[in-house]
Order: C-alpha cells, then sequence, then structure tokens
C-alpha cells in the first residue's frame, strides 16, 4: 500500500495550513435572538426548561461551594463558570445513556443528566454517602446510574480511554457513543494526539469536546499552542470538526447532535471546539488576579452564557422573571439544606481504607487494617474520624 | 542569614544559580509570569527574560524530553514537573532517557545538567493526586540521582548542589513545608553535597531513617521517645539514590536497631532497601527486626488521610517495640 500522495511539484512548496480557516458556529446573540439566517435547533420546551434549570443549579451550586471553601467548610472546589453552555448544551444533545468521561470542570453535564443535591454534596464532603468512598477530592464525581465515569486528576488521561470505551461501544452495537471533555491545556497532552489517531484510525463512535476556555490555570492559550485553536489538530487525523461559541448553548446543542448523529450512525469520531473563558479561578486555590486582567473578565462576564438563554426562553414566553426569582431561590436553598446535611455525615468506615484495591481485600491488606485499628484505639484522640468506629466494640 | 521558608529558599537557588550561570533555565507549567502554582519560580522571568524561564505547554512528557535535549546540548534546565503525581507521562523520558543517556552512548553524550523540581508528599488533603511520594520509582533506576531536602537551609543548598551536579536529578520538595518550614538560610551561593546522609540528631538506642517532610513527623515521636529515656539516632537520608550506606550502617552498628520510615506505601518503598542492606551490613549487631513505618499499601487516601499517615504516633510505638523486643 502506498499513501496517497498530492499532485507532485518540483520547487519545494512548504505549507502552513493557514489556508484552512475553521469557522465558529453560532446561533444565539447576547440579546437572546437569533443571528440572521440561523435557524433554532428544535427543542421541546421541557427540554429548553431542563438545560436552562441545570445551568442556573451549576452556577448556584458553584457560588454556594466556592464562598463554603472560603469559609473553611470545604477543602476545595473548582467552579465551571462561564463555561455552562459547552458542558449542558453538549450533554443534552445525548442520550442519556451514553457515556460521559468528563475532566472535572464538568458538573453541568450530571446536573443535567440528574445527579441530585444530595449526591453532590455526599462526594464534596466526602461523607459516609459518597460513591467514591471519600478518597477523592472534591469535583470528582463519578455515577454508574448516570453513565459518568468517574473523575481522575491527571490531565487527558480520560481521553484515549473514551476511544477504547466508545470502540467496546461499537463492537456491542448498541447504538450509544462516548463523549470525553477536555480543556485546550489538557488538549495538549500526548493522551489527546493519541487518542485522536486512534479514533481515527479505528472509526469510533466517539466526541471530543474541547472547552477552550482561554487559561490552562496561569497560562494562556497563545503560549499553550502557536496555532488558532484546537480545532485544525482535526486534519492531521483526518477527523471531522467544528468549532462553536461555546456560550452560545443553542449552537453547542445543535453540533454536538449533529457529531452524535455522524458517531453514532457512520462511526465517525468528530472533535468539537468551543470557544467559552473560565470566568473563575482554575479552582479554589488560585488567584487569577495575578495573571489576568479584570477588564478581560469584564468582557467575557458580558456574553454570559445564563444571561444569553434566559432571555431567549422569555422571547419564547417559557420564562418569566418570577421563574427566574423563584428558581434561584429555591435552588439556594436546596444547596444550603443539602450541604448542612452531607457536612454533618460521618467519614466512611475505617474498613474503606484497604477495600478497593484489587476487587478483594488481601491478607496483607487485611493485617495493616487489623494493626491499624489496634493503633488508634490506643490514641483514640488522635484519629476523631474513625476512633468511635473501633472503640465502641467491633 | 536571612528568615526564609522552603518556598523562597528553593527560589533563592534558582535564583542564585540562574544569576550564576546564563546556561541556567527554569520551565514548566505555570513557571513564567505566574511564578508556578507554588511561587517557587516567582520573579524569575522578570529578572532573567522569557527566554530563560518560561511556560511550557501541559504536556510533562514534552517538557522533560525539552530538558533532555537541552541538557545534551549543554544547557542546565531545572525543570518543574507541577506535582510529583504528575510525573507519570514523563517515566520514560526520565527512566529510558535521561537515566541511560550516558551510559547508552559510552559517554559521547551526557544530560548532567538536568534537575527535575517535583512538589510531593501529603498532609495537605490532596487525596490521590496531590499528595504521593514516588521516589522509590526513581530510586529503582541507575543513572539517576533522587534527593529530598527537609527544610528551607537544606532545600537550598541540596538544590543548587542538583543543579550543578553532573547528572540528572530528581528533586522532590516536601510540598507540606513549603511555607511551614522557616529557618535561617544563608543568602550567599552555598552547595549541599548529594549522596551523603546526615546525622541530625545523635543517639545510642536506636537509630532512624527518614527524609523529607517525614523527618519532622520523626522528630516529634523522638521527643515522646526520649522522654522515656530512649536515645535516639536521626539520620536524614537526604539523597535516596545514590544512598550514603556508611553513614546509616556505622550508626546501627552502634545502636543495633534501626527504624526507616516514609509516606509512600510499605510494599517496595525505599525503607525495604535500606533494610535489606543494613541487615546484611549489620547482622549480628541487631538487637531487634528493622522497622518499617510507612503509609498503607493502598492509594493515597482524603477522608482518612490522618489514618493513613505514618504519624509521630506510629513511629513512636515502633520505637518503643523496637526497644522493647
Amino acid at each position: 500500500m502506498t499513501t496517497p500522495s498530492p499532485e507532485d511539484v518540483h520547487t519545494p512548496m512548504l505549507t502552513d495550513g493557514d489556508e484552512f480557516r475553521i469557522p465558529t458556529y453560532k446561533l444565539l446573540q447576547q440579546d437572546g435572538t437569533l443571528y440572521e439566517g440561523a435557524e433554532a435547533p428544535h427543542l421541546e420546551r421541557d427540554k429548553a426548561l431542563r438545560m436552562y434549570q441545570a445551568m442556573v443549579f451549576t452556577r448556584v451550586l458553584d457560588e454556594r461551594m466556592l464562598a463554603a471553601q472560603r469559609q473553611g467548610r470545604l477543602s476545595f472546589y473548582m467552579q465551571c463558570t462561564g463555561e455552562e453552555a459547552a458542558v449542558i448544551g453538549s450533554a443534552a444533545a445525548l442520550d442519556d445513556a451514553d457515556v460521559i468521561m468528563a475532566q472535572y470542570r464538568e458538573q453541568g453535564a450530571l446536573a443535567y443528566r440528574g445527579f441530585t443535591t444530595d449526591e453532590f454534596m455526599n462526594q464534596l464532603f466526602g461523607n459516609e454517602l459518597d460513591y467514591g468512598k471519600g478518597r477523592q477530592m472534591p469535583v470528582h464525581y463519578g455515577s454508574t446510574r448516570l453513565n459518568y465515569v468517574t473523575i481522575s486528576s491527571p490531565l487527558a488521561t480520560q481521553i484515549p480511554q473514551a476511544v477504547g470505551y466508545a470502540y467496546g461501544q461499537k463492537l456491542a452495537g448498541d447504538g450509544h457513543c462516548t463523549i470525553t471533555y477536555f480543556g485546550e491545556g489538557a488538549a495538549s497532552e500526548g493522551d489527546f494526539h493519541a487518542a485522536l489517531n486512534m479514533a481515527a484510525v479505528h472509526k469510533v463512535p466517539v466526541i471530543f469536546l474541547c472547552r477552550n476556555n482561554g487559561y490552562a490555570i496561569s497560562t494562556p492559550t497563545i503560549e499553550q499552542f502557536a496555532a488558532e485553536g484546537v480545532a485544525p489538530r482535526a486534519f492531521g487525523y483526518r477527523m471531522h470538526v467544528i468549532r462553536v461559541d461555546g456560550n452560545d448553548i443553542l449552537a453547542v446543542y445543535e453540533a454536538t447532535r449533529v457529531a452524535r448523529r455522524m458517531a453514532v450512525e457512520d462511526n465517525r469520531p468528530v472533535l468539537i471546539e468551543a470557544m467559552t473563558y473560565r470566568l473563575a479561578g482554575h479552582s479554589s486555590s488560585d488567584d487569577p488576579s495575578s495573571y489576568r486582567s479584570k477588564k478581560e473578565e469584564e468582557a467575557w462576564r458580558e456574553k454570559d452564557p445564563l444571561l444569553r438563554m434566559q432571555r431567549w426562553l422569555t422571547d419564547k414566553g417559557w420564562w418569566s422573571e418570577d421563574d427566574e426569582k423563584r428558581l434561584q431561590e429555591s435552588m439556594r436553598r436546596e444547596v444550603l439544606d443539602t450541604m448542612k446535611r452531607a457536612e454533618k455525615r460521618p467519614p466512611p468506615p475505617l474498613e474503606s481504607l484497604v477495600t478497593d484495591v484489587y476487587d478483594e481485600v488481601t491478607p496483607a491488606l487485611a493485617e495493616q487494617l487489623d494493626q491499624l485499628k489496634a493503633h488508634i484505639r490506643k490514641y483514640p484522640d488522635a484519629y476523631p474520624k474513625s476512633a468511635s468506629q473501633v472503640t465502641g466494640g467491633d | 542569614m536571612a528568615r526564609m521558608n522552603m518556598l523562597q529558599a528553593i527560589n533563592h537557588a534558582l535564583d542564585t544559580a540562574m544569576a550564576a550561570d546564563e546556561r541556567v533555565l527554569c520551565f514548566g507549567e505555570d513557571v513564567g509570569v505566574f511564578g508556578g502554582v507554588f511561587r517557587a519560580t516567582s520573579n524569575l522571568q522578570q529578572k532573567y527574560g522569557k527566554a530563560r524561564c518560561f511556560n511550557t505547554p501541559l504536556v510533562e512528557q514534552g517538557i522533560i524530553g525539552f530538558a533532555n535535549g537541552l541538557a545534551a546540548q549543554g544547557s542546565i534546565p531545572v525543570a518543574e514537573i507541577q506535582f510529583a503525581d504528575y510525573i507519570f507521562p514523563a517515566f520514560d523520558q526520565i527512566v529510558n532517557e535521561s537515566a541511560k543517556y550516558r551510559y547508552r552512548s559510552g559517554n559521547l553524550f551526557n544530560v548532567g545538567g538536568l534537575t527535575i523540581r517535583a512538589p510531593y508528599g501529603g498532609g495537605i488533603a490532596g487525596g490521590h493526586y496531590h499528595s504521593q511520594s514516588p521516589e522509590a520509582y526513581f530510586a529503582h533506576t541507575p543513572g539517576l540521582k533522587v534527593v529530598v531536602p527537609r527544610n528551607a537551609h537544606q532545600a537550598k543548598g541540596l538544590l543548587l548542589g542538583a543543579i550543578r551536579d553532573d547528572n540528572p536529578v530528581v528533586f522532590f520538595e516536601p510540598k507540606r513545608l513549603y511555607r511551614a518550614s522557616v529557618g535561617d538560610v544563608p543568602e550567599s551561593d552555598y552547595q549541599l553535597p548529594l549522596g551523603e546522609a546526615e546525622v541530625v540528631k545523635e543517639g545510642s538506642d536506636i537509630t532512624l531513617v527518614a527524609w523529607g517532610a517525614q523527618i519532622e513527623v520523626v522528630e516529634q515521636a523522638v521527643e515522646m521517645a526520649e522522654k522515656e529515656r530512649v536515645s535516639c539516632e536521626v539520620i536524614d537520608l537526604r539523597t535516596i539514590l545514590p544512598w550514603d550506606v556508611e553513614t546509616v550502617a556505622n550508626s546501627v552498628l552502634k545502636t543495633g536497631r534501626l527504624l526507616v520510615s516514609h509516606e509512600a506505601p510499605l510494599t517496595g518503598g525505599f525503607g525495604a532497601e535500606v533494610a535489606a542492606t543494613i541487615q546484611a551490613r549489620c547482622f549480628l549487631y541487631l538487637e531487634s527486626p528493622i522497622a518499617r513505618v510507612t503509609g498503607l499499601d493502598t492509594p493515597f487516601p482524603l477522608a482518612l488521610e490522618k489514618e493513613y499517615m505514618p504519624d509521630h504516633l506510629k513511629v513512636y510505638e515502633a520505637i518503643k517495640a523496637s526497644v522493647e523486643f
């Protein structure tokens, strides 16, 4: 087999790819009206409201939890603020049985799928009801019920895993696909490149959704890549790509809907680059004021994806100021009440230290646990989280 | 002398190295204008320019591959990996490249100028991926040096020693102590030797070996033990590879007892290497089994981090068990 080559030339002809310009797909303007010539995707009222409510919930959750972190009630937090449309618009275009492999800033997708406030809080506080058994930092959610694979902090590791998962879905013929989310910074990792290549070579039903939010912690995109965005990389792997206004939930929804159809019907992977902005710090440990200007942030606040969708819903007569006030208030109350419940719950049992390392607790681990219990019995005051579990007689 | 915390001491070491030799470069994720997520590289870009201190794209294998190339060319790269937990994409570049560059080329080429800095260790509610102590993986790789400082003064001297050592060095910084460890640090240019342990405290009943943040924990346990008239000798290994067998062996010949403590899991931890070597060297002098006080053989937890950690109480109990054996 020989690789098909372009026409031969006999003088050096270099190309930098600049002849390929990838446009940005946009439907909704900030005032809530459609661009001229743009057509809104078909969305039922209930679905549109489900999407919007997930956006508001995510915003409220993020505001409250960052405040809780500042009050010392929570060790750490990461906000999705500014990127709600990119995450929720794409999640809404999937079947709820499609699998999500996210990075860590995609709580909106979980909210859309119906992760309950209790489920969020139990993970955030790492209590006895946390599915992850209090082993990971806050925001590392996972849910089998909602087909959301548990978050891992190392960047980009989920991207080739999504390709493998989706290849399995293709073989199973279940008509489902996998979407993987990541930032434009994570797209610099080797795992990203490996994943795109394997997906294209093996014709895998996977959607790569890059949240190009402008920053990898402090590093701006201009120091992350010389190219114009992440999207052009798809060409190198012969993969379809679409760039979309990430603050435009209608455009994100429609782009993902089209991508999903290509993925599940034709086994063609698609890269989506959602252009957005991380309005918050990287995490509760970060202070963006040392690497970017308030003016820049303000310019993006003007493009708030929530307000944009709210205006569209209002124009359609599906939403009112009263609805907004009621929703905000009830969600705030729910988040606060649930938080109070979750933070009072005890931590996972001491045994959870050694379970799940393997499918069964090995004899060596059982012995280490026994030694630990004996030690805690001797110094109960030093281990307040677990002392009552071992002193009250097992 | 100036009062400095460990971050300031590290920053001071980098500043000193860059001022003394223009071949020294500092780079990694967010190390440029931001000065690194812990601010260890603060003001270096402002002082030495973007060509010598800069942000890299977010790609650890790229950072270390790039650093290997720079070192082969004759520059002196000091590459930062943001957390030791994130060093593994670069494992191939470190283990197969950095460590073997000299050997495989018959010393035609080497990357001796390379230093890799990475914050390691627990105690900061960091869960699986902001807490690990991966020194044993690298200690299993001939050709590398692995160094871990215990306080601000040690950090500056050892880092300058690492940067100027003509071998690739992995330099793990105990991030729990970054701001907590404050001490007098010379403002002058000084180096501490690699490959040499330090007897931090002399004693006669038992030898306690540790490194990095664990030294502080061991010292707390020693305080408890000495109230019960157990005389403890504390040794900071400082360099994990190649490690100072003589200093430890001489101490154990004197005390007859050894305890090694590290945060990393028990099985395959570097404590196992110390124990095996010392039992061979000091077999007839040992009065009790060599003790290891370490993390559990599990991934690093979060909610039960305190229970997981080899804290001073666990070390104290192990000291008692050893002397009462």
